[in-house]
């Protein structure tokens, strides 16, 4: 078996091979639900019922989209620079913290200004994060894959620390949790009495506002250059290193405001659950939409709508709703496997 | 002195009706070419015309379309180079594919043991491979490991292994692209005792001195068809070339024209040492407007840090640098281009382009911060897309549109580009490395044309080259650099390519 370049692949080719990726993971995921011992086709359903199949369905899977969404973009951003984030968990804590810290009622300041002032420290305390493996990075050649990956267990712990201390709610009946924000710095719920929040519509602004800088700015050129041939790039003029730099503040911004979002529009306060891996699951989003940032917004609501369909499914289906964890995965390795096959071309001696 | 020994009319290789498609390019067309034993059959012909897809096929590397292989009169199965190796075909690849932490004994034997053999007979190998070495004058030293040789010597070894594997074909792919004129002429004497042996020889060429000197026959290729085949006694260099390109190239005359002062001056520089081979050491250059200085030497003897220097690369740890009459410090890379450095890069792939990017990307890569391009931040992707199809149109760059992927274009359109993307700022300084490296002849016309153009206009250009016909077409004033020194240059026709030669290799040059 052998792999042939193929020429540029056509549009067709480029949105055919994302979709065949989410067959394949469908089929495969079918051969699971066979193996646990009950009707694929009526649990796949199920999962589909649960996800977009009633109004509460789809705003629980948007609802649950909404870190995705900023995690995956975080992803999409470093990747395109060559930049390897696996760190945008970590960033997402960091985005938390600081919302824990700013909203719980220090900042005298009337709503509309505390919770622009709460995002831009979050920003900033998630790009730090980040910053501080990239200078590694482009200084001493320190692998940001092993540093950003760590970085997420240290961060962990340091929450962890944080809430069984200075953080930790003191009417809180001892759980390790902090106290909630104030309501000054919460984000307002879209409709009324349902828990999807402003989060998301600052999530799809995100989501432009990266397209828009990818596509048409300088710096969005120069991240492109950099990612596919740094090389060529510091020749051409372009600073490498400032470009990942900037990259590495961008790219942990974003992660961190999904912490931001999560806290102030949903949960309200900082606990260890409050991520269930979206900072992983966040590559998964990027891969699945090609690191393109409007892509990003379907992945992530496809990725949530797997997670809260197979809760609901789990529920009627006696299926063990893991079965969500192996999809999500499933979907990372094949749409792997249809990014090569678009650009290459398999043969068979 | 083509070989002595008329060829005997044992065919050993035969290629026919070879074809193979990528997409929509036709990579060859019914190629056919037969090889007789004891013979040097040079492929002649522009890159692109098929050439190197042709030895892929007959390697393995690819499976044709269409078309078989057979050699010694029993065909090849298709996409199986270990077949290929089996049958005794051998190739030199232009790139050597040795393994630099290995002695060169290793090396040579490295996959010739069945991998379940325990014990593995160094001594028996000594013996093989000193033989071959002396019977063919390849002179290598078995126990020095591969990091520390030259090129020539790598080349030697690379054709050792091919022997030692007892090859009766051999391949050879640009072989003398990285040597000196006399490690050339080595070769070549290598070469004839080879086919004394009945050795075929397939010698794989861009140069048209190299192929009268060393071939019987000569296949030339173009557009993937065979345009001509001739015997090299019958033929002569204007045939050759004008078979390659379909008609003859014309180089403008170069007039001479004083527009004094100097562009640049170099006093006694020595760089970090950042870039790979030699650093320069101490060296001294004034290059004048107006005129063409050829830099001739051996790859790796500090061409690659005086062009990182240029450009803003690398760095100076001593000396004085003059540019445009000011002493400055040495530039970056974004202050060479706003200082009117037009550069023109040594590896146009990795360097010259980003290949994932578009025609219109990479034509505006270096000036994408410029107020031309970028306001506020903001790319006008118009403005960059004009400014593409301009480069397009006045430099004649061949493509599908200014959206395609830049990767797709062939080697001279791909430099065209780059030249464009240099020269269109009408830049007074310009460094050219290496700037007809792997093109066809019709190309290299028109680089060579484009560079005596600025000239004309009043541009210094640094002409930096392994290829000394290049140098000596263009320059008005020659230097040699070996180990990190310039030469003091002449004025052409001063000295002979045999004394070129002899500086290459390091006799007689003093620090200038």
């Amino acid at each position: 078996m052998r792999l042939e370049p193929k020429p540029a692949p056509s549009l067709a080719a480029t949105l055919l091979y994302p979709a065949g990726a989410i067959l394949a993971t469908l089929v495969l995921a079918a051969l699971l639900v066979l193996a646990a011992g009950a009707d694929p086709l009526s649990v796949l359903a199920l999962v589909a019922k649960g996800a977009a199949g009633s109004q509460f369905a789809l705003l629980e899977t948007l609802t649950r989209a909404t870190p995705l969404i900023f995690t995956g973009l975080a992803v999409a951003v470093a990747f395109r620079a060559r930049l390897w984030n696996i760190g945008a968990e970590a960033q997402l804590y960091a985005g938390a913290i600081i919302t824990v810290v700013l909203g719980t009622g220090v900042l005298p300041l009337p709503s509309w200004l505390l919770i622009p002032v709460i995002m831009i420290v979050a920003v900033i305390a998630g790009g730090l994060l980040l910053l501080g493996p990239a200078i590694l990075k482009t200084r001493f050649g320190v692998d940001e894959v092993v540093t950003t990956l760590l970085l997420n267990f240290v961060v962990v712990l340091f929450v962890s620390m944080l809430l069984e201390g200075v953080l930790k709610d003191p009417m809180g009946l001892g759980w390790p949790q902090s106290q909630k924000v104030i309501a000054d710095a919460q984000l307002p719920r879209i409709v009324q009495g349902k828990r999807l929040h402003y989060g998301f519509v600052l999530a799809l602004a995100a989501a432009v506002g990266v397209w828009i800088v990818m596509k048409r700015t300088a710096l969005g050129f120069e991240m492109r250059a950099v990612g596919h041939n740094p090389e060529a790039a510091r020749f051409a003029g372009i600073q490498v290193n400032r470009v990942l730099m900037k990259t590495a503040l961008m790219s942990g911004g974003l992660a961190a405001l999904a912490g931001f979002s999560e806290v102030a529009g949903l949960k309200g306060n900082l606990t260890l659950d409050l991520s269930p891996g979206y900072g992983y699951s966040g590559i998964v989003v990027a891969m699945l939409a090609m690191l393109n940032p409007l892509g990003v917004v379907l992945a992530a609501i496809f990725v949530a709508g797997i997670f809260v369909g197979a809760d609901a499914m789990s529920r009627s289906a006696g299926v063990p709703s893991y079965i969500a964890n192996v999809m999500v995965a499933t979907a990372l390795l094949t749409m792997v496997v249809a990014i090569l096959l678009s650009r290459y071309r398999l043969r068979w001696r | 002195m083509s070989s002595v020994h008329p060829a005997s009319q044992e065919i050993v290789l035969r290629l026919s009706g070879i074809t193979k498609h990528f997409g929509p390019v036709t990579a060859n067309d019914s190629i056919s070419l037969d090889l007789r034993a004891g013979e040097v059959v040079a492929l002649l012909g522009e890159n692109g015309a098929g050439k190197t897809t042709l030895m892929n096929i007959l390697f393995g590397h690819y499976v044709a379309d269409a078309g078989t292989v057979e050699a010694f009169g029993t065909p090849l199965p298709p996409g199986d180079p270990g077949a290929a190796l089996k049958a005794g075909i051998g190739m030199v690849h232009q790139h050597f594919t040795l393994a630099e932490n290995m002695t060169v004994l290793e090396n040579i034997a490295l996959g010739t043991q069945s991998l379940w053999r325990t014990r593995f007979d160094r001594a028996a190998a000594r013996d093989r491979i000193l033989r071959l070495s002396r019977d063919f004058g390849l002179e290598v030293r078995p126990d020095a490991v591969v990091a520390g040789l030259t090129v020539g010597e790598r080349q030697r070894v690379e054709i050792l292994k091919a022997l030692y594997r007892e090859a009766r074909i051999l391949i050879l792919d640009e072989p003398t692209a990285v040597l000196t004129p006399g490690e050339s002429d080595a070769l070549f004497a290598t070469l004839k005792l080879l086919v004394r042996e009945g050795l075929s020889i397939i010698f794989i060429s861009h140069k048209l001195y190299e192929v009268m000197a060393v071939s019987d026959r000569v296949v030339v290729l173009r557009g993937g068809r065979v345009a001509g085949e001739r015997r090299t006694a019958e033929t002569s260099r204007e045939e050759l070339a004008a078979l390659m390109v379909g008609e003859e190239p014309v180089l403008p005359p170069i007039v001479d024209v004083d527009f004094g002062g100097e562009a640049l001056v170099l006093q006694g520089v020595t760089t970090s040492g950042k870039t790979s081979g030699a650093r320069l050491e101490r060296a001294s250059l004034v290059l004048k407007r107006g005129e063409i200085l050829g830099l001739a030497g051996v790859s790796g003897n500090g061409q690659a840090a005086l062009a990182a220097l240029l450009s803003g690369m690398e760095q100076a740890v001593a000396g004085a640098i003059q540019l445009f009459g000011e002493t400055r410090q040495p530039w970056s890379a974004a202050q060479a281009v706003d200082l009117g450095i037009g550069r023109i890069p040594e590896d146009r792939h990795a360097v010259g382009t980003i290949g994932d990017m578009s025609i219109t990307e990479n034509a505006v890569l270096e000036a994408i911060r410029s107020p031309d391009f970028c306001r506020r931040g903001f790319v006008d992707w118009r403005a960059a897309r004009d400014y593409a199809q301009e480069i397009i149109a006045e430099y004649d760059v061949k493509c599908p549109s200014p959206e395609a992927r830049i990767r797709l274009l062939s080697g001279g359109n791909m430099q065209k580009l780059i030249l464009g993307r240099a020269l269109r700022p009408q830049p007074a300084l310009i460094l050219a490395n290496q700037p007809t490296r792997g093109l066809d002849v019709g190309a290299v016309a028109y680089v060579h044309a484009q560079l005596i153009k600025a000239r004309a206009r009043g541009a210094a250009i640094l002409l930096i080259s392994e290829d000394l016909e290049e140098i000596m077409a263009l320059s008005d004033r020659i230097a040699v650099i070996s180990r990190g020194r310039i030469s003091e240059p002449s004025k052409r026709g001063g000295k002979s390519i045999r004394e070129l030669g002899e500086m290459m290799a390091g006799h007689g040059l003093e620090a200038a």
